[in-house]
């Protein structure tokens, strides 16, 4: 309940403020180019098959919904520090944290309620730009399950970085240096998987296992893995967990 | 209903409240007194429970701070030195938030808001954005929030901070209507706020409670003695500093004068504050002095005992160090 009161102010704030439209608008834009080269991609690809006489036509989900899913999560990466950078700084900066911290409230009820908003601006945000997705329908015969798989994925991956980020947001006061570090984050998290294409030892097998963004292949592909669920899930709550110990020390050094 | 024992709050360089205790009765308005950085923050926070205290206890309506932080919550309102507002919401928006996280019931939310603006006379800029509102607004909208869910206990840390004179009459007439139903702690450096609303006061510096108690006891237990202030013209023109030590030396021979402290000069005319035992009415022979000296007499009056002077004594420690005179409670007020 006061977890909705504190999500539903956040959301309140961020549709007021020209950030959520920017940040929708941009992601939507990014979207939007790469399906259309992805579209451009695929048609020209069932032209030459058509042309060499193969009479199976190309899988759309392999050729299209794939590859702009693997975009949008990149893109993703680029958008949640945008997202996520005011969550606390701002309230710090201003001090109305000391409103939320002095009322009966739950530390947990403030950060799962700050995510939350974060996590609903950002579904708002995929959804603007799913919208290309239903051209396919429209125009072609996708498969949906496996659309619906990446989609998972995608929110997955955005409420783990999501959670993230909010932890970096209690540790400033400066927006600014919260969105930097939130994204410094993200980038790492992402190239951290391209280390195991040199090396296959276990440390960098570990490495590896730490990026986001190799976690998100097998959703792109429409495949659920449990495994793969289990780490957005558990870095989920590992990111808001830190979240919760950074806001008591908030407390003990005010 | 508020009771503190022996609360401290410790650094790890400093320590910012040493071992404070106190008592609030129910519906008192006590005045918090001390320089900035006196630990006056510091303490309204551990009440508020926004920090834990390092040592020692605060009960707030028979509630601890560190056992039962949200049952004390419920019944603190608190107004930030900065009125804790968000200022893309609207009034109205806002104190619907606040109602909200304060657990205020839903189905009396929305009389009690409105009941709240009456009482902090907001009503007019309901609909108005909180960040587009005068300082003397957005303090009201402060305090509109602190009272929001009717709490036992109002803590207000510097509440007349950077408002204009006009707004400072203003929001303490509107403390001192809440104080029927409240019990109120507010903090301060400026004394005539203590003055003109408290019936206790108490004075911090360092960290230290350095005194506590009604207005009156405070003020007859320092001062045994009267203080007239003097002023003196010489007949040159000037002010020379042998003219003045001159004069210093003829104040104090007056009979029944204990201290003398020449205050300023200007031009022709010196200032000095003359100290006396109490009842042994000085004034005709100081001015009889003067005269017969060949000096001229400009000014000469008894100065009432007021907080200031108590304050700047009991708090002396800070300022010594420093070469300039202690700041004026008037120069504050004004900025």
């Amino acid at each position: 309940m006061n977890t909705w009161t504190i999500a539903r102010k956040e959301l309140s704030s961020y549709f007021r403020s020209p950030i959520a439209y920017g940040v929708m608008c941009f992601f939507a834009l990014i979207t939007g180019f790469f399906f259309y080269s992805a579209v451009r991609f695929f048609l020209a690809q069932s032209l030459q098959a058509t042309m060499m006489g193969q009479s199976v036509p190309l899988n759309v989900n392999e050729w299209v919904v794939r590859n702009v899913l693997s975009n949008m999560s990149v893109v993703g990466l680029f958008i949640i520090p945008m997202i996520t950078m005011r969550l606390f700084a701002e309230e710090k900066r201003t001090g109305t944290i000391e409103l939320l911290v002095t009322s009966p409230l739950r530390d947990s009820e403030i950060i799962i309620g700050k995510w939350l908003a974060a996590m609903i601006l950002y579904l708002t945000i995929l959804a603007v730009a799913g919208l290309n997705m239903l051209i396919l329908f429209a125009y072609g015969n996708p498969d949906w399950r496996p659309m619906a798989v990446g989609y998972l994925g995608l929110i997955l991956q955005g409420g783990c970085l999501l959670s993230i980020g909010t932890f970096i947001s209690t540790a400033t006061r400066n927006q600014i240096v919260a969105g930097v570090a939130t994204f410094g984050v993200c980038l790492l998290l992402w190239v951290l998987d391209w280390v195991s294409q040199f090396d296959s030892s276990r440390l960098f097998t570990v490495i590896s296992y730490l990026s986001v963004t190799s976690h998100f292949d097998s959703f792109a592909r429409g495949v659920l893995d449990s495994k793969d669920a289990v780490y957005y899930l558990s870095m989920i709550v590992f990111g808001l967990f830190l979240t919760a110990r950074s806001m008591e020390s908030i407390r003990w050094r005010a | 209903m508020i009771k503190v024992e022996g609360l401290t709050k410790r650094y790890a360089r400093n320590v910012a409240v040493d071992h404070i205790s106190f008592e609030v009765e129910k519906g008192q308005i006590v005045g918090f007194l001390g320089p900035n950085g006196a630990g006056k923050t510091t303490t309204m926070r551990m009440l508020t429970c926004f920090m834990p205290p390092t040592e020692g206890s605060a009960t707030v309506a028979g509630f601890d701070v560190r056992e039962n932080p949200m049952e004390v919550k419920r019944r603190i309102g608190y107004l930030p030195e900065t009125p804790p507002v968000y200022p893309e919401m609207e009034v109205i928006e806002y104190l619907d938030f606040v109602g909200r996280i304060k657990g205020v019931p839903k189905a009396s939310l929305k009389s009690r808001i409105d009941e709240v603006m009456q009482k902090t006379a907001i009503t007019d800029v309901r609909n108005r954005e909180i960040g587009k509102l005068s300082k003397g607004y957005r303090q009201r909208v402060g305090l509109a929030q602190a009272i929001v869910h009717n709490p036992d206990v109002l803590i207000l840390d510097e509440p007349t901070s950077g408002l204009d004179p006009h707004q400072i009459i203003e929001t303490r007439d509107l403390i001192k209507g809440l104080s029927g139903d409240h019990t109120i702690i507010l903090s301060t450096h400026i004394l005539p706020e203590v003055e003109a609303m408290c019936q206790r006061v108490m004075i911090i510096n360092k960290g230290k409670l350095v005194a506590t108690d009604t207005m009156e006891n405070l003020s007859s237990r320092l001062h045994g003695a009267e203080t007239v202030a003097v002023e003196v013209l010489s007949r040159d023109g000037t002010s020379s500093p042998e003219w003045m030590r001159s004069v210093q030396e003829r104040l104090e021979k007056v009979a029944g004068v204990s201290r003398v402290l020449a205050k300023d000069s200007k031009d022709n005319r010196a200032r000095f504050t003359v100290e006396s035992q109490k009842g042994s009415h000085v004034r005709p022979e100081l001015a009889r002095a003067v005269i017969e000296a060949g000096w001229q007499l400009n000014e000469l009056h008894g100065m009432g005992l007021s907080l200031e002077e108590i304050f700047l004594e009991l708090t002396a420690s800070t300022y010594e160090a420093k070469s300039e005179p202690a700041p004026q409670a008037g120069a504050e007020e004004a900025k």
